[in-house]
């Protein structure tokens, strides 16, 4: 098996169903359209199968890269094409190919026009996502972060709402005015460490007036992609006019690259920088929680809301892996993995009443729990856990995430308890709004409840997150040795850059 | 260098393409113009034929006719690069043509000579043979602008051509007198060994320097020397504009890079602060001019102009890694220049050509093959990963950051974001617009296989990177060894 290159196949293995549908799916037919769809759904569901492989072949004892592919590409450049999965990339590679097949059940029925492009961007984006948590080379990293841009700026471009052209634009833009502050980062590392092999920079001391700079680029990147305040107003835009499925995606997965970004590269290879800005990622985490918490309050629109609710929970996430302890990276990775999930649930029921009203307004809605009480049900579990019910996903995470910031900043952690309490007002006051009431709206009462096919997506779904809520354990022991090893790394080198400093003090 | 009879085997590509391209003529005048098409098939194989006899120039340098000409690695790349070019505009220009009464034999080899021009260009190794190589260049495309002569817009962009380019041979001619009166030596070899040597750069030196750098500016068309390139990009015939989008710009580049690192390579102080100045200018007029434009053509004149830009970014470098950069980013930008030239000469309804970038609405509905192309060119002209572009910026950055030119570095990735801006533009118009007309289906073979070929080399660059990369590494050092 270790000679198998089981992350390459799983990364490119969504091409090879690009590559199926260009090639025997001609023609506009009710038939060719419905070949499409099973091409993606079964390419989807058998990545996901592969990225199991990866999880049960992954030791989670073992702290280091696992699954190691590397072979050189470019070589007068020293650029390799490097792969590899530690406890913190992995369950983010099988959170990418669980959420996939959904994203394709999701829009079986509700895109219609132009199939094929359709299911052709969402492969192309699977392969760019696991790509992307596997690459262990700084420019390969990079050129799957990037890639991403392209097909879901075609994804909310084409299948969007009515001011598709707009979002579709600030998303675009916005992360790459980030990220390419980041190459020339990767480029300034370059020079240092005299490679863009991410192991091997890691282990690289930077001084620290670089630290302070690079850090800075990467932030940039990273931040408008988590997204952070104040650069997340993209973020609402592109989940009000993204296709069900494009929302799934862009909450599920979207987001945690710039959460994954932070660990990967600010913490471990910019100690002193990190512990120079922490309370700037502090403040602007509190903000965010706290501000867009009561902004989703005032949301008349049901994917705003959600779309706000993300970034507050994004804030937790970067919260929590600023506090630098076991507890709070932990937290925030799991918090991450949480939010994916639920997030990806609660875009997808909005999407349920959307294909059937065709309109995102709450008012609209209203009394759904008489006519929709299998809806009602699953709306309300993801709703809980949305808010952290205990027993449920959001709970661990939040839980953990504050149990790390409290031993190291309480403040911190009191105000970011407020927007749990907050959150929890928004979100019941969402549900409560659509689906209590009563139900006196026409159309809304000829809406029917959930087919076998959404069922069959959220049947899932839900039994993740209440597995994830009950036994977190078999999450939590994937990621607790790598990110242990991170917090060694991390406290290493600055003990190492402040002895050095004070030598050089002493020196004087 | 006392041989009566100078080696002319360096020059073999130049001595091949001079005699066919009068054969070829001969030819023409002979047949008329009803043998245009097998002309221009010849004269692709000429100069493909060329290219093959540049590959196999050996390694090393070496300098004859008394010192005027030099072939090395790097010209045997840049010769490569403008003949493959100028072979692919010829055989773009076919269907065009002859749809718009401009079928004559003299096209082609106009084309030829000019390419002759450049790869005297590009072998110049002083300022006579230089000047001699750049004018056979100008003069061969003045015509060419011109060529559709019963179009006032052709004829209008033929002599502004004409009279900037006159303009800027002038001052280039000014400068190198200069360069003479004060260096005492028209030789580049000459004039590195002096400056080797610590001698002191006088005012006159400089000055010259600058009117040299000036003149070749404008031939490149980097800002604020660029204001002729998007009036003569629009009023010049198509494949005419795809063909002076790509191999004259590579020549000149060529030239520019010679230049700058062989004689002055030791006064990179002076001319340092110049390139940043007109790198940092294309940049910005060539993503922040080129929004508002509404010609496709215009469009793709500012995108040129910006990334010259970009390509200074990395000469202004001035090490080897630099030009390595700039060898890479030239490659590159030919490939997508004629590949996105290629889609704007298949914009045709009803036989009529569509230049207005409102009239790509809509076509990845009618012609879905012919959009998915043009948006590979656009998202990589972006410098969008993991499309070709991406690696041609990435290595000019790279010098930028190895001499620590942060400031031009970060001016030259906020430009590129808003270059994404308009390119992304073109592909919005055609994948979220609804169509306007309908675009004829693309008949022609030569163009459909060009098509083919562009798309797929920039999309798929990224799997075997190496041999050009390689080639470009080997050309660079070449260039510093010498």
């Amino acid at each position: 098996m270790a000679s198998w290159p089981l992350l390459s196949f799983t990364t490119f293995l969504p091409l090879v169903g690009v590559a199926l549908i260009l090639l025997f799916c001609r023609g506009t037919s009710p038939d060719v359209v419905r070949n499409v769809r099973y091409i993606a759904l079964w390419t989807t569901l058998v990545t996901f199968v592969l990225t199991l492989f990866i999880w049960i072949n992954f030791d989670p004892r073992n702290p280091g890269y696992q699954l190691v592919e590397k072979a050189p590409w470019i070589p007068d450049f020293g650029i390799t094409y490097h792969m590899g999965v530690d406890g913190i990339s992995v369950l983010f590679v099988v959170l990418s190919g669980f959420l996939m097949p959904m994203c394709v059940l999701a829009s079986w029925e509700s895109v219609q026009m132009r199939v094929k492009e359709y299911m052709i961007a969402f492969l192309a984006l699977e392969t760019l996502m696991i790509g992307m948590f596997c690459a262990l080379d700084f420019v390969l990293f990079y050129m799957f972060f990037e890639g991403v841009l392209i097909p879901m700026f075609l994804i909310i471009g084409i299948w969007g709402g009515g001011r598709r052209v707009y979002a579709a634009f600030k998303f675009f833009l916005y992360t790459l005015l980030g990220s390419v502050l980041m190459l020339l980062a990767i480029l300034a590392m370059y020079y240092v460490a005299g490679t863009t092999d991410i192991p091997t920079i890691t282990a690289t001391q930077f001084p620290r007036n670089m630290q302070l700079w690079l850090w800075l680029a990467f932030f940039a990147s990273f931040a408008v992609k988590v997204p952070m305040w104040p650069v997340h107003t993209w973020l609402p835009d592109a989940h009000v006019e993204a296709p069900t499925a494009g929302s799934v995606i862009l909450a599920g997965v979207l987001l945690k690259m710039g959460g994954y970004g932070f660990l990967r590269f600010n913490i471990p290879i910019l100690p002193e920088a990190t512990e120079y800005f922490t309370p700037l990622i502090y403040t602007l985490s509190v903000i965010a929680v706290i501000y867009t918490s009561l902004v989703a309050l005032a949301q008349e629109d049901m994917k705003k809301l959600i779309a706000y609710s993300s970034v507050a929970h994004m804030g937790f996430v970067t919260i929590g892996m600023f506090a630098l302890n076991q507890q709070g990276i932990e937290g925030s990775v799991f918090q991450m993995l949480s939010h994916g999930v639920v997030s990806g649930a609660l875009f997808l029921c909005v999407g349920v009443v959307y294909d059937r009203l065709h309109t995102r307004e709450i008012a609209r809605y209203g009394g759904l729990v008489k006519n929709m009480p299998k809806y009602a049900v699953i709306f309300l579990f993801m709703t809980m856990a949305s808010v952290g019910l205990p027993g449920t996903a959001g709970f661990v995470g939040e839980f953990l995430v504050l149990l790390g910031v409290f031993r190291d900043n309480t403040w911190v952690a009191a105000l970011a308890a407020t927007g749990m309490v907050l959150g929890a007002a928004y979100a019941l006051w969402l549900y409560r709004r659509v689906v209590y009431g009563k139900l006196v709206k026409s159309d809304v009462k000829a809406m029917f409840d959930l087919n076998a096919r959404e069922v069959a997506i959220f049947v899932p779904l839900v039994a993740v997150v209440l597995w994830m809520g009950v036994y977190p354990s078999s999450f939590l022991n994937v990621t607790s040795a790598s990110v242990e090893h991170l917090i060694q790394t991390y406290q290493t080198k600055l003990a190492a850059s402040h002895a050095a400093s004070g030598v050089s003090v002493a020196a004087r | 260098m006392t041989a009566v009879f100078p080696d002319i085997w360096p020059a073999l590509p130049e001595i091949f393409l001079a005699v066919a391209g009068m054969a070829l003529l001969l030819i023409g005048v002979f047949r008329g113009d009803g043998f245009t098409r097998p002309v221009s098939y010849l004269t692709v194989v000429v100069m493909l034929l060329a290219a093959i006899l540049a590959m196999g120039y050996g390694a090393g340098r070496v300098v004859t006719f008394n010192g005027m000409f030099v072939m090395d690695a790097f010209g045997v790349f840049m010769k490569v690069l403008v003949l493959v070019s100028a072979a692919l505009s010829v055989i773009l220009s076919l269907g065009f043509n002859e749809r718009e009464q401009m079928a004559r034999f003299e096209y082609p080899v106009l084309m030829l000579f000019a390419t002759l021009g450049m790869l005297m260009m590009i072998s110049a190794n002083d300022l006579i043979s230089l000047y001699v190589g750049l004018e056979t260049q100008s003069l061969a495309l003045y015509v060419i602008a011109a060529f559709r002569r019963d179009s006032a817009k052709s004829s209008e962009a033929g002599l502004k051509y004409f009279v900037l380019g006159a303009l800027s041979s002038g001052m280039l001619l000014y400068g190198a007198s200069l360069l003479y009166g004060f260096a005492g030596t028209t030789s580049f070899d000459k004039i590195a060994a002096l400056f080797a040597g610590g001698a002191h750069a006088s005012p006159g030196v400089v000055i010259g320097l600058v009117f040299v750098l000036t003149g070749l500016a404008f031939k490149v068309t980097a800002a604020p020397f660029h204001m002729w390139a998007p009036d003569v990009y629009e009023g010049a015939p198509t494949p005419v504009t795809a063909f002076f989008a790509a191999a004259p710009k590579v020549a000149a580049i060529a030239l520019l890079t010679r230049v700058l690192i062989e004689p002055f390579g030791h006064l990179t102080a002076q001319w340092h602060q110049v390139l940043v100045a007109t790198a940092v200018l294309s940049m910005l007029i060539g993503s922040f001019a080129a929004i508002m434009q509404t010609n496709i053509k215009r469009l793709m004149a500012y995108s040129s102009i910006g990334h010259v830009g970009y390509a200074m970014v990395g000469l202004a470098a001035g090490n080897q890694d630099g030009v390595r950069g700039v060898l890479i980013y030239m490659a590159l930008y030919v490939a997508m220049n004629i590949g996105a030239f290629a889609v704007i000469l298949s914009m045709k309804a009803k036989g009529l050509m569509l230049e207005q970038i409102k009239d790509f609405s809509g076509l990845s509905k009618t012609n879905p093959m012919l959009a998915a192309t043009m948006a590979i060119f656009m998202f990589s002209m972006a410098g969008i990963p993991p499309m070709a572009g991406f690696f041609g910026k990435l290595y000019v950055f790279l010098a930028a950051i190895e001499v620590q030119d942060y400031t031009l570095a970060v001016i030259g990735v906020l430009t590129s974001v808003v270059g994404a801006f308009y390119y992304l533009r073109i592909v919005k118009i055609m994948y979220f617009d609804e169509p306007l007309v309908v675009v004829d289906k693309v008949e022609d073979d030569g163009m459909t296989g060009i098509l083919v070929v562009t798309s797929l080399f920039t999309l798929l660059f990224f799997v075997a990177p190496a041999p050009i990369l390689n080639g470009a590494a080997a050309a660079a050092a070449a260039l510093f060894a010498g």
